[in-house]
């Protein structure tokens, strides 16, 4: 028999259909960041927020973090890149039991992740925090990074990986065009990566903000591809991606099904397992637990 | 913590607060000019918030001016942090 690799890695199959980036430094957007109902806000230290102000910016989140409550969305950060002098403070301001995840921007190398998952160590013993409470969240915006992309993939608190679609296309010299063909290699990279590690891929911002159909029928691209989120830039965005993300009554209805004949034949102790005459094994069942989820989270948001 | 020079954070927009800080005469204590829409209702407030982070950083003497744009707690004492921290040259 050969023994098949066993991964590590801590189970996440939280629902991030949407993650709203939110700028570190705006108290007006911060304060409101949870009533648009994303499923995961990313408050920004990094590229939206000028050199001057980001002392300004580390501090507003931390208190933020600190005091105000973001209902049921996941609370994540964008820190500056490990090639900057800023990450260090960045982490020491936002290392809180309320910080579900810290997205690493300009992630290259499998080393990085593991420096920074041995700060993170320290850091939550310091402070009492629950071993590993911290997820790392990738986004991968250089050639390098898609070259090295399973490596990251597999590496310690990794629960998603995202692509950083804007300063890919700078490294690569690439021009990105309305339907995003250009990127689809690049995206399939990193969606084996992921799901080979089960962990989930989210896809590159869509920045036109005033185009939601074009979002819209992108974000059905990117599901067919196999994306299990989006990152988005403005509440209007959300809307259309949770659309995209919803299922249809049809596949409903028969995600149901499955998973009660699922259940019966576990009752019965039955192997095999048949709806409407076909057979049902595993990955169908996994696929159909997937598809209530999402019509599940569509619900409680919409 | 020591103030060496006048510094400023925040901004006038929407829920935020423009905190400016200098150095106060030796002896002049905790000296405050607020401004804000809500002055009557909140200005205690405000100014509790103000002066427990400058208590909390061991500043004695010190003379602030905040324009209040409708910022709630978590902003104002981040501002009031900030614009201390960048007074003390520590940033």
């Amino acid at each position: 028999m050969v023994e098949k690799k066993k991964t590590t890695k801590i189970k996440d199959q939280l629902l991030r259909r949407t993650r709203l980036y939110i700028p570190g430094n705006n108290p007006a957007m911060v304060q409101n960041a949870m009533i648009y109902g994303a499923d995961s806000l990313i408050f920004d230290l990094e590229d939206s927020i000028p050199i001057a102000e980001k002392d300004a910016a580390r501090i507003l989140v931390r208190n933020a973090l600190q005091t105000l409550d973001f209902k049921d969305s996941e609370v994540t950060v964008r820190i500056n890149s490990l090639d900057t002098e800023l990450y260090d403070d960045d982490l020491k301001a936002i290392a809180h039991k309320k910080l579900d995840g810290i997205l690493l921007p300009k992630t290259e190398t499998l080393e990085e992740i593991l420096f920074l998952d041995n700060l993170l160590t320290n850091l939550e013993e310091e402070r009492n925090l629950s071993q590993n409470k911290i997820k790392l969240m990738p986004i991968i915006e250089s050639a390098i990074g898609v070259l090295n992309v399973e490596q990251i993939a597999s590496g310690p608190r990794v629960v998603a990986i995202g692509l950083g679609g804007e300063d890919l296309s700078a490294d690569i010299g690439l021009r990105r065009t309305k339907d995003g063909r250009e990127l689809e290699y690049i995206s399939s990279k990193i969606i084996i990566a992921c799901a080979a590690n089960k962990i989930q891929a989210i896809d590159t911002v869509y920045v036109d903000v005033n185009d939601t159909e074009g979002l819209y029928n992108l974000t059905l691209k990117a599901i067919n591809m196999g994306f299990q989120g989006k990152s988005v830039i403005h509440p209007s965005q959300i809307e259309p991606v949770h659309r995209a993300f919803m299922p249809t009554k049809e596949e409903i209805t028969k995600a149901k099904r499955i998973i009660k004949a699922y259940k019966e034949a576990i009752k019965k102790g039955s192997g095999a397992i048949s709806v409407d005459g076909r057979m049902v094994d595993l990955p169908v069942v996994r696929r159909s637990e997937r598809i209530l989820k999402r019509a599940q989270g569509n619900k409680k948001t919409k | 913590m020591k103030i060496k020079k006048a510094a400023q954070a925040g901004s006038l927009e929407s829920c935020d607060i423009l905190i400016t800080v200098e150095q106060g005469k030796s002896g002049t204590g905790f000296a405050l000019a607020l401004e804000s829409p809500s002055l009557s209702q909140f200005g205690e407030q405000i100014e509790s918030e103000i002066k427990e982070v400058v208590d909390l950083l061991g500043i004695v003497d010190v003379k602030i001016t905040a324009i209040d744009k409708g910022s709630l707690a978590y902003c104002i004492k981040a501002r009031t942090e900030t614009a201390l921290r960048r007074a003390s040259g520590e940033i």
